[in-house]
């Protein structure tokens, strides 16, 4: 039984039984909190799913993209829930879950006829003006969504152009389902794959600047006459 | 649980050291510290999501890496401890998501406190094994707080006497090191130039020292005013051509740091008839303060209690310290339902009680 944490937008839980059943799903859409929530939603996750975390087999973490700070709140708890019982973490790209909602969803609601796979691009806010999208086409033979492009970055203007130029669609999601990030993992775990990189997906550098020299801090007319050869600086 | 000699695995995330401790009773058995400190180096301070990325990627080799050393498991925890407050949020909440999840996990209690009081609590950890005698003065000097205490009960009754209203000492040092053109943490690099320095060559400013300042803000520091007059005294140098006499800057303004912080802590000795005085932060690793205080409080009759230094820098092993003393004093755990306080006051040593 795996349990799925996300937190890659709002924190999202969820318990996954192997054959891909959807346990339980406890979810808080605040898209901060992380830290404040991630504890009780797993407690209800796995209450609702009448297990107790010694059932649990597998932690699927989704690994972003996504804000960094509460980002790094579910994967940091993925990683000791998995070190608490001793057992794997299977890093989930986050876009992947909603890429295989989208595509479990499509073909129910296209019977079974077999239209050619569109691309489509997974679409979440990145904050700072930005989202951060991932092209995706169809189901690979494990069940798992195709990737075409890797998660990335772009300017909020600039997104429509992109993938019109692709003729890609555009999905966006709101929330990332546990359920789903559960389920990739499943899949990917009786695929023998793995689907994604054990590192945080930030996409982004750290936010740092440079120190420059000290600031003057006498007031130039005070200075004296010594100032007009420039000084050190 | 095990109320009388508890086993406690503690995490600290709250700057940039990520610190695993683990104790039974008052007895350490694991202090682990990964620091990111190096990557701060070329920025000239602690960058928050630099802190923050490296205690993700520290925290699980840290814990096996505890749990190693003590030669414990997981599963013989009593209980899990972790820093909520005060600190840098998204660094703190790395702690506190993996410690939620620690506990579940487990099935174990978690104890939510605070690390100010933390900074205390690793006192008990001594080898010495006497335990703190109530009322303790606790000063603490690091690179992200400068804070007096009045302790009159760890786990109970700590009161915040004054705390620094702008700099902490740690970042004083380091940003007069880097006008001084020295690298980053400033405070060896100010030790190691002030050693050939006359600490009483310049006069620098005692912040918040005047009778006016007394007043209101007896015990509280400021040390940006400091900081300004080190620059302006070396600008001055400077454009007039002279040379900076690097050992002299560097010695004077530590001694204005130590003069005001040992000054204050005994002032509160005095004040409130308490003859001891507790120090803890990474910046009593400076040994000028040390000497300070040590030679000022044998004077005024207060005994000073320095745990080595590995305890004085933030760690887990003072975090579990604190859960320990909560545990063994009957205090039940915290519930999952809290956060990260970056401003947690000194007053709420433990959060989220049941
Ligand atoms: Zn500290």
């Amino acid at each position: 039984m795996f349990l799925a944490i996300d937190t890659s937008l709002g924190t999202a839980v969820a318990v996954v039984e192997d054959d891909g059943v959807i346990a339980a799903q406890a979810t808080s859409s605040d898209p901060r909190g992380h830290a404040e929530v991630i504890g009780t939603l797993i407690q209800r996750a796995l209450a609702e799913a009448s297990v107790d975390a010694s059932a649990i087999d597998a932690v699927a973490a989704g690994m972003g993209p996504g804000p960094f700070t509460g980002l790094r709140v579910g994967i940091a708890a993925a990683r000791t829930f998995a070190l608490g019982r001793g057992i794997p973490v299977i890093p989930v790209a986050s876009h992947d879950a909603v890429a295989l909602e989208l595509l479990l969803f499509d073909a129910l609601a296209g019977g079974f006829q077999d239209a050619p796979d569109e691309p489509f691009a997974v679409v979440t806010d990145a904050r700072r003006r930005e989202f951060a999208y991932t092209v995706y086409r169809g189901l690979d033979a494990d069940g798992l969504p195709v990737r075409v492009a890797e998660p990335a970055l772009t300017p909020r203007d600039d997104l429509d152009g992109i993938l019109e130029t692709g003729s890609i669609l555009r999905r966006d999601a709101e929330a990332i389902p546990a359920g789903m990030l559960g389920l990739v993992a499943a899949r990917a775990v009786a695929a023998g794959r793995s689907v994604a990189s054990s590192d945080a997906l930030y996409l982004r550098s750290p936010d740092v600047t440079m120190p420059h020299g000290p600031k003057k801090v006498t007031p130039a007319a005070a200075a004296g006459a010594g100032a007009a050869d420039g000084g050190t600086r | 649980m095990n109320r009388t000699e508890p086993l406690v695995l503690g995490i600290e995330t709250s700057c940039d050291e990520t610190g695993i401790g683990i104790v039974r009773g008052r007895t350490l058995l694991s202090n682990t510290i990964a620091s990111s400190m190096d990557e701060h180096a070329r920025y000239g301070g602690v960058v928050p999501e630099v802190a923050a990325r490296a205690h993700l990627e520290a925290l699980q080799p840290s814990i096996e890496a505890a749990l190693a050393e003590a030669n414990v498991s997981l599963s013989d925890l009593d209980a899990v401890a972790v820093t909520s407050g005060p600190g840098l949020a998204g660094a703190l909440m790395v702690g506190v998501g993996a410690a939620k999840a620690l506990a579940v996990s487990l099935g174990k209690p978690l104890y939510a406190v605070n690390h100010l009081v933390g900074h205390i609590a690793a006192d008990v950890l001594t080898d010495d094994g006497a335990a703190i005698e109530y009322p303790t003065v606790a000063l603490l000097v690091s690179g992200g707080h400068t804070s007096l205490l009045l302790v009159r009960d760890l786990t109970t009754d700590v009161e915040m006497l004054g705390e620094t209203m702008d700099d902490a000492a740690g970042e004083a040092f380091d940003k007069v090191a880097r006008l001084l053109g020295l690298p980053y943490p400033g405070g060896p690099q100010i030790d190691r130039a002030a050693a050939e320095g006359d600490p009483n060559a310049i006069p620098f400013p005692r912040g918040l020292s005047r009778a006016s300042d007394m007043a209101t803000h007896r015990y509280d520091f400021s040390f940006s005013g400091l900081k300004t007059a080190v620059a302006r005294w070396v600008e001055q140098r400077r454009d007039a051509g002279e040379d900076v006499p690097v050992g002299d800057v560097a010695a004077s303004f530590r001694e204005a740091v130590v003069d005001v912080l040992v000054t204050k802590a005994l002032n509160a000795c005095r004040d409130y008839d308490v003859p001891r005085l507790l120090l803890g932060g990474g910046v009593i690793a400076n040994k000028r303060l040390r000497d300070v205080a040590l030679e000022r409080a044998a004077a005024a009759g207060v005994a000073v209690r320095i745990p080595p230094l590995s305890l004085c820098t933030d760690n887990g092993a003072m975090i579990a310290a604190l859960a320990s003393e909560l545990i063994m004093s009957g205090r039940p755990a915290s519930t999952l339902e809290f956060g990260a306080d970056s401003t947690l006051p000194v007053t709420e040593i433990q959060v989220a009680r049941a």
